[in-house]
């Protein structure tokens, strides 16, 4: 296997041509290997757009193992590989990644930056979450997907609304009926008065997929790997967005995050 | 990348200002006011009317003769959807300017309105005498993919002996703005022969040539594309507004959500 990896990442090294880094970084990326992952994130800083595509769904592929690599990139000056690397992020649902979504999905300047995000804020792997820090991220996803659909001027990112509204409210089931009931209201608003067909259709199709949605429990259960850390880190982050936002709404009660965090931190002085 | 630099300066013009410059002494904000006006769909009639004016232009001049301000004012009388402005646009067709007369054929299509379809015909046969042919390699005669998407999306009947010679042009893009207009023009039995066609296309070598048939196959909104279109080697943008397109086309032929419907959203949601 280092054999076979070896020789996809020189292939990628030694392309003299955009359409052999393409195929390169397209066979490096089936291959589905974690040694692949810097090689992959640096392709997203390339300018070249099919192999960042090629690199972005070889990422998403390996999945939980790449977010610390793609949480680097954000750090990154590099305005169009931190795109891509949002993009991946909304694609492997990461909680690690929650924080970046939730300020791509309603602030980024470009649109197809937008659209991912929202996707994935409705993707998200909320059962890896803790029962008490996830009421508070599904909160605050509710919120961004709210005002995405509400507001974003693009017809594809208010589509991408409707569809992470709907996996939200299948996400959150019977725990959150006043939330289920919300984003119902939500969809039905712009079934009769969406300005674009298209969303208009696709807030139809999610309230008639909510009518019939079984409530399934979700089909992946595998516990998440995250370390307490991580979730001391992801909580902090909320933490901090709720802060600024509460200048702006009094409503948020901090206090609540103040009690979660200790809670969290004697969890992770336990291991 | 997907939004325009000066969304934000223009965002600072108001109408009055815009309308102002457009009748104002500078050349350069004249030509911008004539594409914020379109940007910001400002179809007040004094915009209308000023637009107009801006079509018979002589100042405006680049140095190998083109009317860069005619240009914009086309475009953006296309985009207001005023029809008060078709007969100007329709001599417009006639100008030396050859991206003046594709500015003018694609307005025309937007405000779809019929009156301007026998001079399409008579460009598209290059029966116009002075027509300069683009500056360009390949220097093309005339615009001929606009004039015939319009004709298509005209519903130019009439126009179907003219455009099949196109089918077999030699540049690709012009084949394909034909196969887009036969498929509009044609009874249903034989149409989907030219659907088809266009979603052989989709697996053109060049990109520039897949994204254009992803235009075309939004355009004409043909419902058998969607699972070529999803798979498409180009960019997630392109592919969700092709398939907005068949998706429409279906919201058109139903008030409920079609089967067909039902399957373009499950491919678009794969593809946010």
């Amino acid at each position: 296997m280092p054999d076979l990896l070896d020789a996809l990442i020189r292939a990628v090294e030694d392309a003299d041509s955009a359409n052999r880094l393409l195929e390169a970084v397209e066979d490096l990326a089936a291959a589905r290997l974690e040694g692949a992952i810097p090689t992959l994130s640096a392709a997203l800083g390339y300018n070249n757009p099919g192999a960042a595509v090629a690199a972005v769904d070889g990422l998403i592929a390996i999945g939980e193992p790449a977010v610390p690599a793609l949480l680097e990139q954000l750090d990154r000056q590099n305005y169009t590989a931190r795109s891509w690397a949002i993009r991946a992020l909304a694609g492997i649902g990461d909680p690690r990644g929650l924080i970046t979504l939730l300020g791509a999905a309603t602030a980024d300047f470009s649109l197809s930056v937008r659209r991912a995000a929202t996707r994935g804020l409705g993707t998200m792997k909320w059962h890896w979450f803790p029962a008490d820090l996830r009421e508070i991220a599904q909160a605050e996803a509710l919120e961004a997907l709210l005002f995405v659909a509400q507001q974003d001027e693009e017809w594809v990112v208010r589509y991408a609304g409707v569809v992470g509204l709907q996996s939200l409210a299948i996400a959150v089931g019977m725990t959150q009926p006043a939330w289920r009931s919300q984003i119902q209201t939500q969809l039905q608003q712009m079934a009769n008065s969406e300005d674009s067909w298209a969303v208009k259709a696709r807030a139809l199709l999610a309230i008639q997929k909510l009518q019939t949605d079984q409530l399934e429990p979700i089909a992946d259960q595998q516990p998440s790997s995250l370390l307490a850390v991580d979730w001391q880190v992801i909580l902090e982050k909320l933490y901090q967005r709720k802060g600024q936002e509460r200048l702006l709404m009094p409503e948020g009660d901090p206090r609540r995050y103040r009690e979660l965090a200790v809670a969290i931190g004697q969890k992770t002085a336990e291991l | 990348m997907d939004n325009n630099f000066d969304f934000q300066n223009g965002e600072q013009l108001t109408v009055e200002q815009a309308i102002a410059n457009l009748q104002g002494e500078d050349l350069g904000l004249r030509v911008y006011a004539a594409w914020w006006l379109g940007r910001f769909r400002v179809n007040a009639p004094a915009a209308i009317e000023i637009l107009i004016v801006a079509l018979e232009d002589e100042a405006d001049r680049t140095p190998a003769g083109g009317y860069p301000l005619r240009r914009n004012a086309a475009r953006a009388l296309g985009k207001l959807g005023d029809r008060q402005a078709v007969p100007a646009l329709i001599q417009a067709l006639s100008c030396t300017d050859f991206y003046v007369r594709e500015a003018a054929a694609q307005a025309l299509e937007m405000l779809g309105d019929p009156a301007g379809i026998p001079t399409l015909i008579e460009l598209l046969t290059n029966n116009l005498p002075g027509t300069l042919p683009a500056p360009e390699p390949p220097q093309l005669a005339q615009p001929f993919d606009a004039i015939l998407e319009a004709l298509g999306s005209l519903g130019a009947r009439s126009a179907i002996a003219e455009i099949q010679p196109f089918l077999e042009h030699e540049l690709p893009r012009i084949q394909y703005a034909a196969a887009r207009a036969m498929y509009q023009l044609s009874d249903p039995q034989v149409a989907s022969q030219y659907g088809d066609r266009l979603v052989e296309a989709l697996s053109a070598d060049d990109l520039q040539l897949r994204r254009a048939v992803l235009a075309d196959l939004g355009a004409i909104g043909y419902l058998p594309a969607a699972p070529a279109i999803a798979q498409t080697l180009a960019e997630n943008s392109l592919k969700l507004m092709s398939l907005k397109g068949l998706l429409e086309q279906q919201l058109t032929q139903s008030a409920n959500l079609s089967e067909g419907a039902v399957a373009v959203m499950g491919l678009m949601d794969e593809l946010l």
